[in-house]
């Protein structure tokens, strides 16, 4: 319990409800610290009381500090300021554990409506332990996923058969080493361009002000950020997951090359599941990818997947150098146009494109289809991912810098 | 070395509410909603830093220049970029003053602390905003916190919780009252948690039609009203167009500043198609808009402007 000393009174009802409105707001998976609970308890009694707008804008401003939790502050304060009591009931429904060992009674249709709103914001329920996962992984699926749901998401169960799980295994100790780029921040070092001026006066007055040597600094290096971009329609289905077990093991290799790493999956439409990979265990964290996507195993729209991620998130994940890898077939349904459109812009973002394509494992590849003609020009390389060896090429080819066989294909366009 | 700050009577007062924070700003000609009202009003009372998300061009630095303004204190601002380290942001050595008096000393040396003292320190932003300024606190403006890495970030942390600054040759500079401190950031990447939470957050979306004319009045009063009406139906109604990157606010008074100047009175299609580049900054955008598009979009735009 947070106590407000010398403010307003810990006893009093105000503070006190901030407080439970605090603990609503972090149940709806908006993160609030003690310190921000306290900060807003003194904002709003140097706000003052008196009007509901301002008490919203102030605890808002207090307690939010991204633009995606907006939405939800919003709704729980508008929940919450009209009847506590009433949230109390909806904790109870978005727990699954207390729903079942002490179901609550049904909710009428406008408490209905109000809970999915709820529930929109709300992480998805907590993971079991890691032993209990291994066991009772079917279970809780069948638990956490509506029927309509479970049809179109991701079906893990056929992931652990033997081959696979020996694949996986390799997968994860699989690394994506990439060249680090010029930092501007300078570093001290014996055979560096610039003289470091500070510490040559530090030197200096050790030695009475004589200057015996001159420290040199350079620019340093840094890694760069790496964004993956993965195709999850039917077409792909098979490498999909496998690469995602690929993405999850890149992401969580810290200080092995990528300053971060942002993942993607499109089908139809594009989603990020960069939160969801960073979860350590690869089976909890493979499972809210697929209740994240709901795309899976659907068709295919890499055009407007492109434009979507262009549009809304190329300037937040792009602006530091990223290196894109985009893992597609490139057998788009829709308009070659604005795919060749898209790529493009892709392509002047970013530093560099990779296109990894499982089609490239038959020996008679050739680029006909008109969704591979309209990519291949724009991007920098262009490589297979069907299997281990491929994968591990791969590797290889990234920390020599090459283009694969986009020389070859694009002769053949 | 600290100069004492004078008695600042004849300076503008903190607003004591939120209605006058409003007020004051109005007054600047910075129209800003509610919520950014109150969120001012709470960084001035309780001395907490704002930060300011949202995307360019929709005020976020103009908020600071006006504070400044408004309240009679001086604006400090810190450019951000890629590799910004301390000698660039807190304090430097003029080194090459204190190569001269080295040499000048000769064979006795030089006394250690005649040579780090004030005398040849170069006062970076954060080392001015901590210091005694005549006006008052100043307003630390810490523009595209975005731009740097992660490293200056956490640095950061340390100087604007406790609002001082070490400097290993004087010791620790702290800032007699803290400095009004507001960060700006595009969201190009996302600034860590750790400094976000210890600010006021406050994301700065695109106005409604009737905020964005009010600015447009204030910001460009030699626009007519009707082409105001125009120029802001138009730029709305551009936001809801499949663009890739949307005009901001700042693009609208530029635009409207760029229409008066070739004399326009009202828009037309031609007129937009001369004039566009001071809205929209891509290629792909303006060749969007070639032709029968823009005529689409005045239409829509007239026809909101008719209903309202």
């Amino acid at each position: 319990m947070i106590r407000a000393n010398g403010i307003l009174p810990p006893q009093g009802r105000l503070s006190r409800n901030i407080i439970y409105f605090v603990r609503t707001l972090r149940r709806a998976g908006v993160p609030v610290g003690p310190a921000q609970t306290l900060g807003a308890i003194r904002a709003v009694e140097a706000a003052g009381f008196t009007e509901r707008r301002d008490f919203f804008f102030t605890l808002r401003a207090c307690l939010v500090s991204r633009a995606e939790h907006l939405d939800v502050f919003e709704r729980v304060f508008s929940m919450f300021w009209r009847d506590p009591e009433f949230i109390e009931t909806m904790i109870q429904t978005m727990l699954p554990m207390i729903q079942t060992q002490n179901a609550p009674k049904a909710p009428k249709t406008a408490e209905q409506r109000a809970a999915e709103a709820m529930l929109e914001g709300a992480p998805p329920p907590a993971q079991p332990d890691v032993e209990d996962a291994r066991e009772e992984v079917e279970l809780d699926a069948e638990f956490s996923l509506s029927a309509n749901e479970k049809l179109q998401s991701m079906d893990f169960e056929q992931m652990s058969n033997g081959e696979m799980a020996e694949a996986k295994q390799a997968i994860a100790q699989m690394r994506l080493p990439i060249k680090p780029i010029r930092n501007r921040r300078l570093t001290p070092s014996h055979s560096g361009s610039r003289i470091d001026a500070r510490a040559t006066l530090r030197g200096a007055m050790r030695t009475g002000g004589e200057i015996l040597k001159l420290p040199r600094k350079t620019q340093g290096h840094r890694n760069p950020d790496l964004v993956a971009l993965c195709d999850i329609s039917g077409s792909m289905s098979t490498y999909s997951r496998l690469f995602m077990h690929f993405l999850h093991s890149v992401s969580l290799a810290k200080g092995q090359g990528w300053a971060q790493v942002h993942s993607f999956t499109f089908g139809t439409r594009l989603t990020n599941i960069t939160r969801s990979l960073s979860q350590r265990d690869p089976d909890a964290a493979l499972k809210t990818v697929g209740q994240l996507a709901k795309d899976w195993d659907g068709g295919t729209r890499i055009g407007e997947s492109l434009a979507d991620f262009n549009k809304n998130w190329s300037r937040r994940v792009l602006s530091r150098g990223a290196v894109v890898l985009l893992v597609t077939d490139g057998l788009e349904r829709q308009d070659p146009e604005e795919l060749s459109r898209e790529a493009r812009r892709l392509r002047l973002s970013s530093r560099q494109v990779i296109w990894l394509n499982p089609l490239m494992r038959w020996d008679g590849f050739s680029p006909q289809a008109a969704g591979i003609r309209a990519l291949l020009p724009h991007v920098d390389s262009f490589h297979s991912c069907h299997s281990l060896n491929a994968l591990r090429d791969l590797t290889e080819a990234l920390s020599s810098g090459g283009s694969g066989e986009k020389q070859r294909l694009m002769a053949m366009l | 070395m600290p100069i004492p700050p004078r008695p600042t009577s004849n300076q503008p007062s903190l607003p004591q509410s939120i209605d006058a924070t409003q007020a004051m700003l109005s007054d600047e000609n910075y129209i800003c909603d509610r919520a950014l009202a109150t969120l001012v009003y709470l960084a001035l009372t309780l001395k907490r830093p704002v930060f300011l998300e949202g995307e360019a061009g929709v005020g976020k630095t103009e908020l600071a220049k006006t504070l400044a303004k408004a309240l009679g204190r001086d604006l400090i601002r810190l450019q951000c970029y890629e590799g910004l380290d301390a000698a660039s942001a807190v304090y430097e050595w003029n080194f090459a003053a204190q190569m001269i008096a080295l040499r000048a000393a000769g064979e006795g040396g030089l006394d250690e602390d005649a040579l780090f003292s004030d005398k040849y320190l170069i006062r970076r932003p954060l080392l001015e905003a901590m210091q005694p300024h005549e006006n008052g606190p100043p307003i630390l403006l810490i523009d595209e916190i975005d731009r740097t890495d992660e490293p200056f970030e956490a640095f950061l942390l340390e100087a604007l919780s406790d609002y001082q600054v070490t400097i290993p040759e004087l010791g620790t500079i702290k800032a007699p009252e803290p400095p009004i401190v507001i960060l700006t950031s595009n969201r190009t990447r996302e600034v860590h948690d750790a400094l976000k939470r210890r600010c006021l957050y406050h994301w700065v979306d695109y106005p409604s039609f009737e905020r964005e004319f009010d600015i447009l009045q204030a910001r460009a009063p030699e626009a007519s009203e009707t082409l105001s009406r125009e120029v802001v139906a138009f730029v709305q109604s551009l936001r809801e167009a499949d663009l890739f990157k949307n005009p901001g606010v700042a693009e609208t008074i530029d635009w409207a500043k760029c229409l008066v100047a070739l004399d326009a009175v009202a828009l037309s299609p031609e007129v937009i198609a001369d004039t566009l580049g001071a809205v929209l900054k891509y290629q792909d955008d303006i060749a969007k808009l070639a032709g029968s598009e823009a005529t689409r979009i005045l239409d829509t735009a007239r026809a909101r402007l008719a209903t309202q």
